[in-house]
């Protein structure tokens, strides 16, 4: 095949050209600053220790053009400046030979800085409604402990200059919050907490100025900071989950390799890429929007496209989507539809529309406030009119028994009980490596009483596996050559043989090359090895071929074929998370884009009943619609491109690390080990949660029936009220730590039951 | 009485300082990266 020379020429000065577009894209990822320095921000998803800080750092510092390189060990992310001088690409290059394999984080596209502001205004709140609680608690102690006449006014004073900065400051959170539900005609917890905390502060400067009576300064302020906490824990629970998952992603296509009419290649940004314009996709490149296959040859990976396990070979003329990824050879596809067209940017609009609707979930603290805050109120006003119209008090102290009745019901437990038990399930999921993206997430997954499962990728690995015990029969020589074939190639099914190749003696094999389409083929004293397509590798083979197409084929010139057979492995634990289900009574179904066959073998060997194979994006997506809308709360665990829509679709899903960019944007869950348990232990921990949940309400009631009637009749005192509130609060949050209990371990032992 | 009008505002005026301590921490970005800083006291350098 002389035609491979040029092939091999080409390749090699495609080299040059590739660097240039991998520097254009790094360039793009950078942040001018005023000083003319440029700002990298890095996302480096194999930082994990000291040491790891410190030869990065140490050996950034002598690159030439680093102002400053620091390594963030809790985000896993590189900040990095750097001054004209710097070669970017170079610095790059260099984490990569250490192993810390850079991501670009786009500076420009980063909603992060404004989250990041929403968690700092949080703490500033915590911090001085803290102080102010913590003083004002001081300065009461001593007024319930018998301080009298003058020095309980000044006592009272003091309290009220330090509340009256520390309400204005740190309440604006819950005002902001229930003024713009009031402009909107809702009712939410905030309307009663705004409430509760500014009548308390006003009824009390009241006292303070003309009456006798009891101030709530420590109350109103207390409030305010067990509130606090529980809303600072879910903002950080937010931010922690949304930054993990930023560390795991990827680059994707972000841009094109356009071959211009003359022949030259530029790389031009995707939204540029038109209808008609040749694309140069090289192996390990993603396509970038759809096309029609103009030249070369190659084996395309599909699976997170549509599912599919086996690679394929795509002819000349033939369709190809968006998102394939290419494996041996490069090729030349002809856009047919603009990047906002394409088989991808319509699986996100898919998405997106399907996110859209499942907006409208609303957690179990937000309807258990929609109920508690109208009750809330008409209690305070019942308790008010009751007062000042039954009894005959002054409007005075009918105000104050409302007042009291307004904060001792104020859900101090409630707003603490879910946000606590939350981050505890978030750091006990994160333990075991399951990331979580959403506090209602949680809620979700313990509804389920249906699972849906994609195939390729999530079932079953990725990366098919060889069939057992086929390699070790063979010859010691044999084996090295295989060995010295299978290095070379990046082909699944060589990464295959290569993983059952042991203490294998390492021979020379020369001209080895890849041939895309083909395999792989070199010479070993002076014969033709060849490893790959039946077809091509029985050329050279001796004897009758009954060779079957679909297995790997390997020969030595004139000698007879040795034929592998490939097939998927299920994930570690498959059987037994299938074990579990069947024990918690969720129905397991299998949802695939691969064929007949492949889906029917591994429903079978799992033992799930419901399977449908051969469904694209949209047949997916309609069918969890359809489970959504007969209201069967299910879980869809997925990995592809095709999985996405349905993703997010379903009730709530979760996908594993390896999936697509799109696909870890669309789960609620995102579980980076091997085994399937994540999913079985996900569902355990959210069952386990709700219930503590809950309890937590339960206790909250319990304490509120207890607490209301003594308000009512006007037995509360500020002492009483800020032992009730912590007494309750506390309980909660003991309650909720118990959770912490629950590991990996409790359900294996469920299951081995 | 005389005592409590001194020792007031010396209270506050320490928690105060304490509340401008975790201010400035705040904002100087020593809780940026707390994993980090906790791995950084056992490289010498």
């Amino acid at each position: 095949m002389s035609c491979c020379a040029g092939d091999i020429a080409e390749e090699l000065g495609s080299q040059d050209y590739r660097e240039t577009s991998r520097r254009e894209e790094y360039l793009h990822s950078g942040h001018e600053l005023k000083s003319g320095n440029t700002k990298y921000v890095f996302s480096v998803a194999n930082v994990h220790c000291g040491s790891c800080i410190n030869i990065i750092e140490k050996q950034l510092r002598k690159q030439t053009g680093i102002t400053s390189a620091r390594v963030n060990l809790t985000l896993k992310q590189l900040d990095l400046e750097v001054d004209k001088n710097a070669d970017i690409l170079k610095i790059v290059d260099q984490l990569e030979k250490l192993g810390y394999p850079p991501t670009p984080v786009d500076l420009g596209d980063l909603s992060e800085f404004k989250q990041e502001q929403q968690s700092a205004k949080l703490i500033r709140a915590l911090a001085v409604a803290g102080f102010a609680a913590a003083n004002i608690m001081l300065l009461s102690v001593s007024v319930w402990s018998g301080a009298d006449g003058e020095t309980r006014k000044l006592f009272e004073l003091v309290s009220a200059l330090i509340a009256i900065p520390a309400i204005s400051y740190s309440g604006q959170v819950f005002f902001r919050s229930a003024y713009s539900a009031l402009r909107f005609g809702h009712l939410n917890m905030d309307v009663p907490i705004s409430l509760a905390i500014i009548l308390s502060l006003f009824m009390s400067l009241y006292e303070t100025f003309y009456g006798s009576g009891e101030a709530y300064f420590d109350a109103g302020v207390m409030l305010l900071f067990f509130l606090l906490i529980g809303r600072y824990l879910d903002q950080k629970m937010r931010e922690k989950a949304r930054n993990s998952v930023f560390a795991l992603s990827k680059i994707a296509a972000k841009g094109a390799n356009r071959i211009l009419p003359d022949g030259q290649l530029t790389y031009i940004p995707i939204d540029q890429v038109k209808p008609g314009m040749t694309m140069r996709i090289f192996p390990g490149d993603r396509t970038p929007v759809d096309g029609v296959m103009v030249s070369g040859q190659t084996d395309l990976d599909r699976s997170l496209v549509n599912g599919e396990s086996d690679t394929h070979a795509p002819k000349i003329g033939e369709e190809i989507e968006a998102g394939v990824l290419n494996l041996t050879g490069a090729i030349d596809i002809k856009a047919s539809k603009p990047a906002d067209q394409s088989f991808l940017s319509e699986v996100s609009k898919m998405l997106e529309a399907a996110e859209n609707s499942r907006m409208t979930y609303v957690s179990l603290a937000d309807r258990m406030a929609k109920i508690y805050a109208p009750v809330v109120h008409i209690f305070a006003l019942v308790a008010f009119l009751i007062w000042f119209f039954l009894v005959g008090e002054t409007w005075y102290t009918s105000l104050n028994i409302a007042i009291s009745v307004l904060i001792i019901t104020c859900p101090c437990a409630l707003g603490l009980a879910v946000p606590v038990t939350n981050v505890i399930a978030a750091n006990q999921l994160f333990k075991n490596g399951i990331l979580m993206r959403d506090g209602t997430a949680l809620e979700r997954a313990a509804e389920i009483i249906k699972i849906a499962f994609d195939k390729t990728g999530t079932l079953t690995f990725g990366t098919p596996k060889l069939a057992e015990n086929e390699i070790e029969n063979l010859g010691v020589k044999t084996k090295s050559y295989l060995e010295a074939l299978t290095s070379r190639s990046s082909h699944p099914a060589s990464k295959a043989i290569a993983n059952e190749l042991h203490d294998v003696v390492h021979t020379d094999v020369s001209d080895i090359r890849e041939l895309a389409g083909f395999g792989v083929e070199g010479i070993v004293d002076g014969k033709v090895i060849r490893l790959g397509r039946a077809s091509w590798v029985s050329e050279i083979a001796s004897g009758e071929t009954k060779s079957s197409e679909d297995k790997i084929s390997y020969a030595i010139e004139g000698n007879p074929l040795v034929q592998f057979s490939l097939h998927e492995t299920l994930r570690t634990d498959a059987l037994k998370a299938q074990r579990y289900f069947d024990a918690n009574n969720i129905e397991a179904e299998i949802l695939s884009g691969d064929g007949q066959q492949a889906v029917a073998k591994v429903a079978q060997h799992l033992g799930i009943n419901e399977w449908k194979a051969g469904l694209k994006p949209a047949d997916k997506h309609a069918h969890l619609q359809n489970l959504e809308s007969k209201n069967i709360p299910t879980m869809m665990v997925g990995d592809g491109l095709n999985d996405a829509p349905s993703l997010a679709a379903a009730h709530v899903s979760m996908a594993p690390a390896s999936a697509c960019e799109v696909g870890r944007q669309a789960a609620d869950f995102i579980f980076t080990n091997d085994s399937l348990n994540a999913v079985p232990y996900t569902i355990s921990t959210a069952q386990k949660a709700k219930r503590i949940i809950k309890q937590n309400f339960g206790i909250a009631i319990a304490y509120n029936t207890i607490a209301i009637p003594l308000a009512f009749l006007g037995f509360i005192t500020p002492l009483i009220a800020a032992i009730a509130m912590s007494a309750s609060s506390i309980i909660v949050v003991l309650n909720s730590l118990r959770l912490s209990l629950h590991d990996m371990k409790e359900v294996e032992t469920e299951l081995s039951k | 009485m005389n005592l409590i009008l001194l020792l007031l505002p010396v209270a506050l005026l320490l928690g105060f300082l304490g509340l401008c301590a975790f201010f400035w921490s705040l904002k100087s970005g020593q809780y940026d990266d707390p994993e980090g800083a906790a791995q950084r006291i056992l490289n010498d350098d």
